[in-house]
């Protein structure tokens, strides 16, 4: 009988054309007043604001002026970006760019000083010239790997340390990258003031480059104080530095510039030119000490080889004898 | 187990802040923070609405995949919460967030926000026994382990703010608006579960 009469309902509810009709809306209100004819459906993607992805914002009484944003679907966005490419550009920053650095050491080995190392030996920098780097080089080094721990620690370091470790662990380094970050800019700042000069780009970079700074075969193409490619991380450090800066401290002191949307980007973006600082900073690290005999000795003690300095930086050693005969000796 | 979920119907909320006021008493939310917030759209235009909102305890819950040090979880009620000696307070959660539910104790600046407190749906959080002092004095009562609903939606005096199984809550929103012809629809449903409620 209820089966019946279940039938008998379908039958009219299919046929009759005011239950059509019904059923499509929108329709005279059954009961009642209806404030707004646009908002007969109760479907939320009719809401104006949240057919895009803008945020919805209205007015409130307390004084949390952020509680003002009612939706904000980008918040997905950016959920989606953190757990898939951010993870993919994370990888190849420091495992693509680790690799390429071993392939390269396996396949050209240690760069040697030619002719073996001299007894004569050259001022390369002083000691101003070495702290700002090297307050920038630990800095950089605390602020990538607790930036990295951030940005990746969730799918490699916790599952080996469990969750109370690695808190323990994240917030120190969160600390760590707040406040570290001040010693880092005014290392930028000091480093961009001192060394700008000798990093001015010209023709002999094109040769350079043209020659791939003699990294491949023996050549060794002319070079000043500082050569192509260390122009090239000199501009990598102070464009990328001031960017990160600036993001930084747009995160340091959140929503006083910018709304959440503007937060999201500033987050990304700082992300983006610290994961490419990163690679650019393997590369300088590897050519500094493993991949280069003689190298460090300049950022170590301020002065070395001679003949290493004849043979990479002959420009500025022919200026530095010119300007003082003895400066080697 | 049933989906939990909110569903305020924007044309019953008549911007009260009772249940903003019932969470801030339920909980004991400490100053500065509000778990629920009311947020009236076009204000003193006509389409006026107020939609009383706070964590919509997503489908994949955006804060709980972008949280660096992983402190989210899931109940069997399908409510998100999380672990607050495991908050590591970098703030992730609030830009993940499309409700803005997450808050901090702290608003100092140098990442000082203190660990990260939001809605539980009334259900406490990972500290020992259910009801116990210790869950509420940091993450607020427990009233589902008592089998009540979250006391905001309990004592929403239009019945604007329901609470409770998702399809329930569903079919009393589809009735009153197929009975009163109109609404403006399940706010932040769409956002959250990736549904809507179709009249």
């Amino acid at each position: 009988m209820f089966n019946f009469l279940r039938a008998f309902a379908l039958v009219v509810l299919f046929t009759a054309p005011a239950f059509a009709q019904n059923a499509d809306r929108p329709a005279v209100p059954l009961t009642g007043f209806n404030p707004d004819k646009a908002e007969v459906h109760a479907n939320e993607v009719l809401v104006p604001g949240l057919i895009g992805t803008k945020a919805v914002e209205g007015h409130i009484v307390i004084p949390d002026i952020r509680s003002a944003t009612l939706i904000q679907p980008d918040g997905r966005i950016w959920r989606d970006y953190r757990r898939g490419p951010l993870l993919w550009i994370a990888a190849a920053a420091v495992l693509g760019m680790g690799g390429l650095l071993l392939a390269f050491y396996v396949l050209r080995g240690k760069i040697m000083i030619e002719g073996g190392r001299g007894a004569a030996v050259i001022k390369r920098f002083g000691s101003f010239e070495r702290f700002m780097h090297w307050l920038t080089a630990f800095s950089w080094c605390i602020l990538a790997l607790s930036g990295l721990n951030i940005a990746v620690g969730r799918v490699t370091l916790l599952p080996l340390l469990g969750n109370e470790t690695f808190t323990a662990l994240s917030v120190w380094l969160k600390y760590s990258h707040n406040f570290v970050a001040f010693p880092f800019m005014a290392g930028v700042l000091l480093m961009l003031v001192v060394w700008v000069r000798h990093n001015i780009p010209n023709r002999i970079d094109v040769t350079w480059f043209k020659m791939a700074g003699g990294l491949v075969g023996h050549q060794h193409p002319d070079s000043g104080k500082f050569n192509g490619g260390q122009k090239m991380v000199f501009w990598v450090v102070v464009l990328g530095g001031l960017g990160l800066s600036i993001t930084g401290l747009g995160l340091l002191f959140p929503f006083t510039v910018t709304g959440i949307l503007g937060m999201q980007l500033v987050q990304v973006i700082h992300g983006g030119i610290a994961l490419g600082m990163i690679a650019a900073m393997l590369g300088h690290i590897y050519i500094g000490s493993v991949g280069m005999e003689g190298a460090i000795d300049a950022m170590k003690d301020g002065v070395v080889d001679l003949g290493w300095a004849k043979t990479h930086h002959n420009l500025w050693v022919a200026e530095e004898l010119a300007k003082s005969p003895h400066a080697a000796e | 187990m049933a989906r939990m979920k909110f569903l305020c119907d924007a044309d019953r909320c008549i911007e009260c802040n009772a249940c903003v006021t019932a969470c801030k008493n339920a909980n004991e939310v400490p100053w500065g923070i509000n778990r629920r917030r009311v947020v009236t759209i076009n204000d003193g235009k006509p389409g006026e609405r107020s939609v009383s909102m706070a964590c919509m305890h997503c489908n994949d819950a955006p804060c709980a995949a972008v949280c660096p040090v992983d402190c989210f979880y899931t109940t069997a009620d399908a409510v998100v919460l999380h672990n607050k000696d495991l908050c590591i307070g970098c703030g992730y959660c609030f830009y993940a967030c499309p409700f803005g539910a997450p808050q901090y104790p702290k608003t100092t600046n140098f990442g000082a926000r203190g660990k990260m407190d939001k809605c539980t749906y009334c259900s406490g959080g990972p500290e020992g026994v259910d009801g116990s002092t210790a869950e509420y004095a940091k993450y607020g009562a427990n009233r589902i382990a008592e089998g009540k609903l979250p006391l905001c939606a309990e004592m929403c005096s239009t019945k604007s703010l329901l609470a409770g199984d998702g399809e329930i809550i569903a079919s009393i929103y589809r009735e009153r608006v197929s009975t009163r012809g109109y609404g403006s629809g399940s706010w932040g449903w769409q956002t959250a579960y990736q549904e809507s409620i179709d009249v």
